[in-house]
């Protein structure tokens, strides 16, 4: 190539057509441009005219110079330019490329990999052989010098590994080195000791070429939990000015899929190499972190794995029932809470919410049933590794959980009642705790004195009870049983969670057992003695780009190995399992250092950035492309083409011709999300509205519109209720917790609601909701399975957390809320109406007329009445559905009417009408 | 005389088939112009009321306006005016250089020029006046089909490059009109103006003109030729010949302008860019101006 300053030519001969532009020059000035013929009836008072000038019959210089300046970057351009080209390396002899291919020359991998391709390619252009080396993937011999062009084709195939290269074997290799070659050094920039041996092995050979990155490489260590915050530590190879790099905390959010859950900044002091970052974050959030990543670096040192030293165990505590407020020292969840406070992480709420947090222990205070669907789920989640212990307690004494059929949630079967020790009725003392067996997990915890059990809930004799049994009293009755259900499994304490029955929640050995349970945390790593003989299989490895792969099929690593923390080609850094807990190694661990490396004056350390070579002819044919037609607008221009009277059509063609750039591809407009639906909530929450659910049948839908409007109406005109329009929803989708009262007519073909709608509608009931559940046959059938709608109704409530049931009491609250009503027809006039059954030891008090039933608004009513037709009028008050006949049907629709306002009633006030307060009232009313 | 009626009429209406749209168009435009009723703008014998002027001892006593007599000392007599046919002879340029027409989107000048003769005609025709073309290829006469026989003989085209108007065969004291671009020949429009006010006709001259012989728009090298190719005009900067072209144009203007003067005519310039309703306007209120 011939080079002129910067810029060199491909094809250099090529110029010499330039001297050919001042003989075209003198061409084209001669010819003028050819003239256009217009019959113009005006040229009569043309003739005569002469023109002016006279040179106008040559080309004017600009179109001249124009043209000129086309032809000459065409000329050009077809020489082949080039800017910047790149000089070849001096030296002769073989060539030894040398790369370190750690993790921290991964950042960099691809733009070190072209420039090893260049210099390889410089080598074979120069006839030189070469040989590629990494030191993290040494070969068993010294390098074998091959074809330049050979050993180029194996670049491609280089890959950085993810941790130091040894030492030991370096200096091995570096003792079979021999003959005379020169080295070209692809360092990583971290010091190692390693290096010194090997550069006086290379400069012995020959001379030596450095290549670094003059980048900063930063890396993490292992982050360590204090004092309820993380604290993560940040190594920076180069001291310098302060720089701040972010630090995220990558994790799985509850869907499973991985997500950034948080980022923070961490500023390096000037000159400092260190910087510690302290991440609180709640401990839900904590818990799911998987690793630490430095935004912006694809390298394994920039990645900190985090394992279970980070996790605390997270306990969710349910207990069954209403809490009773202030009467905590009974709330059987007190002593748990007191108990796991301080070394586990509580969480609150409904089994649903429970279960999408998915803690590692969920503990039943005395609940008895669940749902179909929520013991599934709760069977799925225990199968899959969660531990679950159940406490003992008067509602599960009461319920028959487990009675004949040993339940999937308890560990064995229960005799009905329980028995009562040690309480004024019975036999015999309260009893105290037998000691512990060997295989038992509480094997070793001394049992104080005082700990006494008076009441309890007894197992069934089975034949696997005695291997379940972990914790028995003094008689031999099992106190604590265990079961193991695919990877999890469920404890049953016999005893309540507080001091009902029994005083062991009140002593120390509560909390012990609990420990040995494994519900609270376990210290973070294991010590020597522990680890030696262990074996740990890789879960997951990280690549040296910093990338979490699955381990496949790596051997595993023993405990002794895996203590020492520095990773190596027979331990990728990564998570080992091992028993029952999981160790992440890191690139580098708590004592590791990292900084730059100093090479001495005489080696020349040369950056990475190779400056291209940008070829210029592409730039100079497009210059002449626009000269050329910057010339065709010129001669038209001059040739009167674009004034005269055909000019638009001229003009037209050379725009079109000219701006036939195709317009960028536009993309489509993203799809705005549709508008969340804040009117429906306005809508509903604004009023007291009524709704009922959509079954999906018009006719329908329109009767349960039409009844609830009329109801609406009534309410409006005889009570200080004002409700608005009512509103039809459906529980897939619309938000049921605005409506106080859902209106449910059954079809027989009425689709089941979905998971997520059994979840809501759980929720809605357990919040205090009620939905009247209408079959609207009661002509035909009684409460039951005896009709389609019937059979219906009960597909649908199996998976709702429905209460045991009992037909409306005489005095149950819903007879007097605001009208006396002992019946409660609709269309039809049954007495079949259910609602929530009162407990069983419900007396009347001294003087009161009805019984203290229930505390709260039941949260279902069924039955078949068919109200909403006998509720239902039009816009103007004209009712719709003829109810009975004559004199008796208006007297059974105005019972109904008043029926629906009791129910609305009860719904909003709940059990007001049981307070003493209206006794007085409600005597006189009832005329006594 | 010998061929049978209906190849007679088919022959007369393939003759008719051009006359049409000429007509129609004529007649659109006609309608576009509201006349009112033209009087000759003296006392004389007519229908509507001219002046009241003092009853004199010729005039019989009926004739006396008694309410405008009642409201003075004197009596009155109405005077109407006069209202006589009058004569129009028409002269259309028809040569070759009124074919010319610079975009596709207007009219030709021929057309232009045609379009107003025979709207103006048929106004004035409605109007009770007599239309005819001078040369003696068509007497003047009243009645509608005086229009279609205009149209028929409007619609010839003569073969040379420009026309000189016509004036031989025109009544005495009667109306004319000349349209054309009047480009070619000054000295016979000035022979036959001459001719027209030795006989007392006075009349209006209408120049219609493309909007491009007035802008004159040209530029380059242009070889300009007339409509047959006779005339020929080689230049190498079209657009340098512009100020000069204008000049002349204007000039003869001018000379026309004063032709018309003197002759007591009236002259004026349409563009066949511009809306030929407004040069109708004027032709006809031309032909009504008091002499």
């Amino acid at each position: 190539m011939w080079s002129l300053g910067p810029i060199a030519f491909g094809a250099p001969w090529l110029l010499l057509g330039l001297i050919a532009l001042p003989i075209l020059w003198l061409l084209l000035r001669a010819v003028p441009p050819a003239p256009l013929r217009r019959r113009f009836p005006g040229v009569a008072l043309l003739l005569g005219l002469a023109d002016d000038e006279s040179q106008t019959d040559r080309t004017p210089w600009w179109l001249l110079l124009l043209r000129m300046l086309a032809v000459a970057a065409v000329i050009t351009g077809f020489a082949g330019p080039v800017l910047n080209p790149q000089d070849d390396q001096p030296g002769s002899g073989p060539l030894l490329v040398l790369v370190d291919g750690t993790w921290a020359d991964a950042r960099d991998w691809p733009r070190r990999l072209d420039r090893i391709e260049a210099a390889l390619d410089n080598a074979a252009s120069d006839g030189r052989p070469a040989a590629l080396v990494q030191l993290t993937d040494l070969p068993a011999e010294g390098p074998v010098f091959q074809d330049a062009q050979a050993v180029a084709q194996g670049v491609a195939g280089l890959v950085p590994r993810p941790h130091d290269p040894d030492p030991a074997a370096i200096a091995a290799w570096a003792a079979t080195l021999s003959g005379d070659f020169d080295t070209f050094w692809l360092s990583d920039g971290v010091s190692r000791d390693s290096r010194a041996v090997l550069l006086e092995a290379l400069e012995n050979r020959g001379s030596v070429r450095i290549f670094e990155s003059p980048r900063p490489i930063f890396a993490l260590k292992p982050p360590r939990y204090e004092d309820g915050a993380i604290s993560i530590e940040a190594l920076r190879g180069q001291t310098g000015p302060d720089t701040e790099i972010r630090v995220d905390a990558i994790g799985l959010d509850p869907a499973g899929v991985e997500r950034r859950l948080a980022s923070e900044g961490v500023t390096f002091e000037p000159d400092a190499k260190a910087a510690t970052l302290d991440l609180s974050l709640p401990p839900e959030l904590r818990n799911r972190i998987t690793r630490f990543e430095v935004q912006g670096l694809s390298s394994a040192g920039a990645v900190a794995l985090t394992d279970d030293a980070l996790k605390r165990r997270e306990v969710a505590l349910l207990s069954g029932g209403n809490d009773r407020e202030g009467l905590e020292l009974l709330d059987p969840l007190h002593y748990l809470r007191q108990a796991l406070t301080p070394s586990a992480d509580l969480v609150d709420g409904t089994l649903s919410d429970v279960l999408l947090a998915n803690p590692d222990v969920i503990i039943l205070a005395d609940v008895a049933t669940l749902s179909e669907l929520e013991s599934q789920d709760l069977q799925d989640w225990v199968e899959a590794g969660g531990l679950l212990v159940r406490f003992a307690g008067p509602r599960l004494a009461a319920s028959d959980v487990s009675r004949d059929a040993e339940d999937p949630l308890m560990p064995v079967r229960l005799r009905v009642g329980g028995r009562s020790i040690g309480g004024a009725m019975s036999w015999g003392e309260p009893k105290a705790l037998a000691p512990f067996d060997t295989d038992s997990p509480f094997f070793g915890l001394a049992i104080p004195d005082d700990v006494t059990v008076n009441a309890q809930v007894i197992a069934q004799p089975d034949p696997t009870l005695a291997d379940r049994v972990i914790a028995g009293l003094a008689d031999g009755t099992p106190l604590v049983t265990r079961k193991g259900t695919g990877q999890g499994r469920i404890v049953l304490f016999h005893v309540t969670a507080n001091a009902e029955w029994s005083t062991l929640p009140l002593s120390g050995l509560f909390v012990q057992m609990l420990e040995r349970l494994a519900v609270s945390t376990r210290p973070a790593m294991p010590d020597m003695e522990a680890m030696e003989g262990t074996s740990w299989m890789p879960e997951d490895v990280l690549d040296a780009f910093g990338v979490l792969q699955d381990a496949g099929a790596l051997p595993g690593v023993d405990g002794a190995r895996l203590a020492q923390m520095t990773p190596a080609a027979d331990m990728p850094p990564g998570l080992y399992a091992g028993e029952d807990r999981r160790i992440a190694v890191n690139v580098l661990n708590a004592d590791s250092t990292l900084s730059a490396t100093a090479w001495p004056a005489r080696i020349p350390v040369e950056g990475l950035d190779v400056v291209r070579e940008t070829p210029l002819k592409g730039w100079l044919l497009g210059a002449a492309l626009v000269l050329l037609m910057l010339d065709i607008l010129a001669a038209l221009a001059l040739s009167g083409r674009l004034r005269g009277p055909r000019a638009g059509v001229t003009a037209a063609i050379v725009v079109l011709a000219m701006a036939g750039l195709p317009t960028p591809p536009q993309a489509q407009e993203a799809e705005s999300p549709a508008p969340v639906p804040e009117e429906f909530a306005v809508a509903a929450t604004s009023n007291v509205v009524l709704a009922y659910v959509q079954t999906g049948n018009p006719r329908v839908d329109e009767m349960s519109e039409a009844g609830l409007y009329g109801l609406s109406n009534i309410l409006f005109q005889r009570t200080s209720i004002e409700p608005a329009m009512p509103m039809g929803i459906d529980p897939e989708t619309d938000e049921l917790a605005f409506f106080p009262f859902l209106y449910w007519p059954v079809t027989a073909d009425q689709d089941l609601p979905s998971r997520e709608a059994y979840a809501k509608l759980n929720r809605y009931l357990r919040s205090g909701g009620m939905i009247l559940f209408d079959t609207r046959d009661a002509d035909l059938a009684r409460f039951g399975s005896s009709s389609p709608e019937g059979q219906r109704l009960q597909a649908i409530a199996r998976g709702l957390d429905i209460p045991p049931l009992e037909p409306i009491p005489q005095d149950h609250v819903l007879t007097r809320t605001f009208y006396l009503l002992q019946d409660f027809p609709g269309r039809h006039a049954s007495r079949d109406v259910w609602v929530e059954a009162a407990p069983a030891d419900a007396q009347a008090a001294e003087g009161m007329p009805f019984r203290d039933l229930n505390d709260g608004v039941t949260p279902v009513v069924i039955g078949g009445n068919d109200w909403a037709a006998a509720w239902a009028t039009d816009e103007t008050g004209n009712p719709l559905v003829p109810i009975g006949r004559g004199m008796a049907g208006e007297r059974q629709r105005e019972i109904a009417m008043r029926f629906g306002v009791n129910l609305i009633m009860h719904v909003l006030t709940g059990n007001y009408k049981s307070d003493q307060v209206h006794v007085p009232a409600l005597l006189d009313r009832l005329g006594q | 005389m010998t061929e049978r009626p209906l190849t007679l009429r088919s022959g007369a209406e393939a003759l008719a088939a051009p006359l049409p749209p000429l007509l129609a168009e004529a007649e659109h435009l006609a309608t576009t112009v509201i006349v009112g009723d033209h009087g000759r703008r003296r006392a004389g014998l007519g229908d509507t009321f001219w002046q009241y002027r003092p009853a004199q001892y010729h005039d019989e006593r009926r004739h006396i306006d008694w309410r405008r007599s009642a409201k003075s000392d004197n009596q009155f007599v109405q005077d109407k005016e006069w209202q006589i046919a009058q004569s129009v002879q028409v002269w259309v340029d028809q040569s070759a250089s009124m074919a010319y027409a610079s975009r596709d989107d207007l009219p030709s000048k021929a057309d232009r020029a045609r379009v107003l003769a025979l709207a103006s005609a048929i106004l004035l025709l409605r109007g009770g006046e007599r239309v005819g073309l001078t040369g003696g290829l068509l007497p003047p006469k009243r009645g509608e089909a005086q229009a279609a026989q205009m149209a028929a003989l409007l619609s010839e085209d003569h073969p040379d490059d420009f026309g000189a108007p016509v004036a031989d065969g025109m009544l005495h004291h009667s109306r004319a009109v000349f349209v054309s671009d009047f480009l070619g020949d000054i000295n016979a429009v000035e022979r036959a103006l001459s001719e027209a006010a030795d006989r007392d006709i006075r009349g209006a001259l209408v120049q219609v003109l493309d909007p491009a012989e007035e802008a004159f728009p040209f530029d380059g090298r242009t070889i300009f030729e007339s409509m047959t190719g006779a005339m020929r005009h080689e230049t190498l900067k079209a657009a340098d010949l512009r100020d000069r072209y204008l000049d002349r144009l204007a000039r003869r203007k001018d000379r026309l302008a004063e032709l018309a003067r003197l002759s007591g005519w009236q002259f004026h310039t349409h563009h066949t860019g511009d809306s030929a309703s407004a040069a109708l306007l004027w032709l006809y209120s031309a032909l009504e101006r008091r002499s």
